[in-house]
């Protein structure tokens, strides 16, 4: 019952920490992919092939809600360790009997959170440029969930691992904007040289990116199946780590 | 069974420059219900030791209790068990005093706790404070909510990582009488301060820490009956003696001079009148524990400590 409610309790805390200041974290990210998708889109739209039958713009929006989602879930945990580090306030947490798994899922169950609020958010400013399809929705929320889960853990080993928010800002430009960039956001895969075709195939965003489009369009460049094996393994190895470092109070408690 | 149980406490650390040990093998207990004060120089080893105690850090080498749980093997019930105050003024700058109460509070899986809370709030001034944020609070207040943190769930042993450090005489006042009301309901008490009126007025036992090493542990009284030296002080403006300079304690214009007995002072008395040195509010009274905690880290007296780490008193 004490780690419910511990756990529970931290869930609260990291919600209410980004929803009072929502203006940056949930407005703004919803404003960015606006103004991907207005520019892109109009220069675009006639140019680049994606599906058949699919026109740019309706195939850009769920890769916009989908990079949102990802970008958000890893800002709201890595954010907030490395700030209650730097400032300090973790010993709060670190003091309290909240066992490894609590840590986890406070942490991961409101980066979640924020990543689907500001997916949301940006489902449903966007979605008036071109009119939505859902042809198998129970993909959307699947991917949607992992995608989320597994970007909030990462960025909880990203904010343990990082000291300062310089170390934070360089994981944030060099491996997530270029892992989200290349994934597939803004052009299907299927349109690149063969060599940028086969290393999409390894990079984990595609496949969440693909299978969460796959929901709106009920077609994609690999089966969703293959989709949710791959994310499905990512997030339990990113998990698996996370849950490590916590439980050995990696750079926590020295 | 104790309160807290430290054994063979070790804790190095490995750096760049080479090795630091801040902690050599401390033992010592806490019985229940006492106020405890644990006094050293600055780098002495204090906050290592309750960072140990706390879980913040892990021991090299060594055992910490807390009620009777292993604080690495049974964290989470030693933690139960502990309420930290720590030296830094750290906050949580989303929210506001009660709700940053009731998050600790929930951390510890007390989720209906109001009634404490107020509580708290009104026995360290707080009430009027408690829906503002914490970036608002003065340094004092912001100590104050870290006191409320640490008491939220009503933990029996409470940790005081010199908590006085900067707070003005109203908020001292106010925290002591609160902490010694906990004391005296049944709370076992760790201090660490850097005041030692204060330790000498409030704590039963005292232990000292130099280097690493604990080099006194005792009562309170003990150790001032022990250092049984009289202490002569007055103020003034002309230097002292070669031989009397050596030996003297001197802050500004005033200056200490320790006696063996009442033949002493007079012979001080006698070198002080040939030397012509004017002295003003001339005062004689027993050694306190400022002199014999100088006494002691200067290496002046043996230890009792080592010979027997398991002694307890109170």
């Amino acid at each position: 019952m004490i780690r419910l409610a511990g756990a529970q309790t931290l869930f609260r805390k990291e919600i209410l920490r980004f929803w009072n200041v929502g203006f940056q974290t949930v407005a703004a990210p919803v404003l960015t992919a606006v103004m991907y998708l207005l520019i892109f889109g109009h220069v675009l739209e006639d140019k680049v092939q994606v599906f058949d039958g699919v026109g740019y713009t309706s195939f850009l929006i769920p890769g916009l809600v989908m990079m949102s989602v990802l970008q958000n879930s890893f800002a709201n945990s890595s954010s907030s360790l490395v700030q209650s580090k730097v400032t300090g306030n973790l010993v709060f947490l670190l003091v309290s009997p909240l066992s490894h798994w609590a840590w986890f899922v406070g942490y991961v169950g409101a980066s979640v959170v924020r990543g689907l609020v500001v997916g949301l958010g940006v489902f449903l400013v966007t979605v008036w440029f071109a009119p939505p399809a859902f042809a198998q929705p129970l993909w959307i929320l699947v991917f949607a969930a992992l995608g989320a889960g597994m970007l909030g853990a990462l960025g909880l080993i990203a904010g343990l691992w990082a000291d300062k928010f310089d170390q934070m800002a360089a994981f944030q430009n060099f491996i997530i904007m270029p892992m989200t960039f290349l994934s597939g956001v803004f052009y299907s895969v299927h349109s690149l040289p063969p060599f940028w075709l086969e290393a999409s195939h390894l990079n984990p965003f595609f496949y969440m990116i693909d299978g969460f489009r796959r929901g709106f369009f009920g077609t994609s460049d690999v089966s969703p199946w293959i989709s949710l094996a791959v994310v499905g393994s990512a997030f339990v190895v990113v998990s698996g780590i996370a849950l490590r470092l916590l439980k050995t109070g990696y750079k926590i408690r020295p | 069974m104790p309160a807290v149980r430290f054994q063979q406490v070790e804790k190095t650390y490995t750096g760049a420059r080479g090795t630091f040990r801040a902690l050599a093998g401390v033992s010592f207990d806490i019985a229940r219900g006492e106020f405890f004060g644990l006094l050293g120089p600055n780098g002495a080893g204090k906050t290592t030791l309750i960072s140990v105690l706390a879980g913040l850090t892990r021991a090299t080498a060594g055992h910490v209790t807390v009620m009777g749980h292993d604080v690495q093997a049974d964290a989470a019930a030693a933690r139960m068990s502990l309420g930290i105050v720590p030296q830094e003024l750290v906050f949580d700058p989303f929210f506001s005093v009660r709700d940053a109460l009731r998050i600790q509070s929930g951390y510890f899986g007390v989720t209906k706790n109001d009634a404490w809370i107020d509580e708290l709030l009104h026995e360290l001034g707080l009430s009027d404070k408690a829906n503002a944020n914490m970036r608002q609070l003065s340094g004092g207040m912001k100590r104050r909510v870290l006191v409320a943190q640490a008491l939220v769930h009503r933990p029996p042993v409470i940790v005081l990582d010199e908590p006085t450090a900067g707070v003005d005489v109203e908020l001292r006042q106010t925290l002591w009488a609160f902490i010694a009301r906990l004391n005296r309901e049944g709370h076992t008490v760790l201090l660490t301060t850097h005041y030692l009126e204060e330790a000498e007025a409030l704590c039963h036992r005292i232990g000292m820490l130099r280097k690493g090493e604990l080099v006194a542990l005792d009562r309170t009284a003990n150790l001032l009956s022990a250092s049984a030296s009289t202490m002569l002080r007055f103020k003034t403006d002309q230097a002292l003696p070669a031989a009397l300079a050596a030996q003297a304690r001197t802050t500004g214009r005033i200056v200490q001079l320790k006696a063996k007995d009442a033949a002493d002072v007079e012979r001080l008395l006698a070198v002080l009148r040939e030397a012509g040195v004017r002295v003003e509010d001339l005062e004689i009274g027993r050694a306190d524990l400022e002199d014999v905690f100088v006494e002691i880290m200067n290496g002046g007296r043996p230890s009792a400590a080592p010979a027997q780490p398991q002694a307890v008193a109170a």
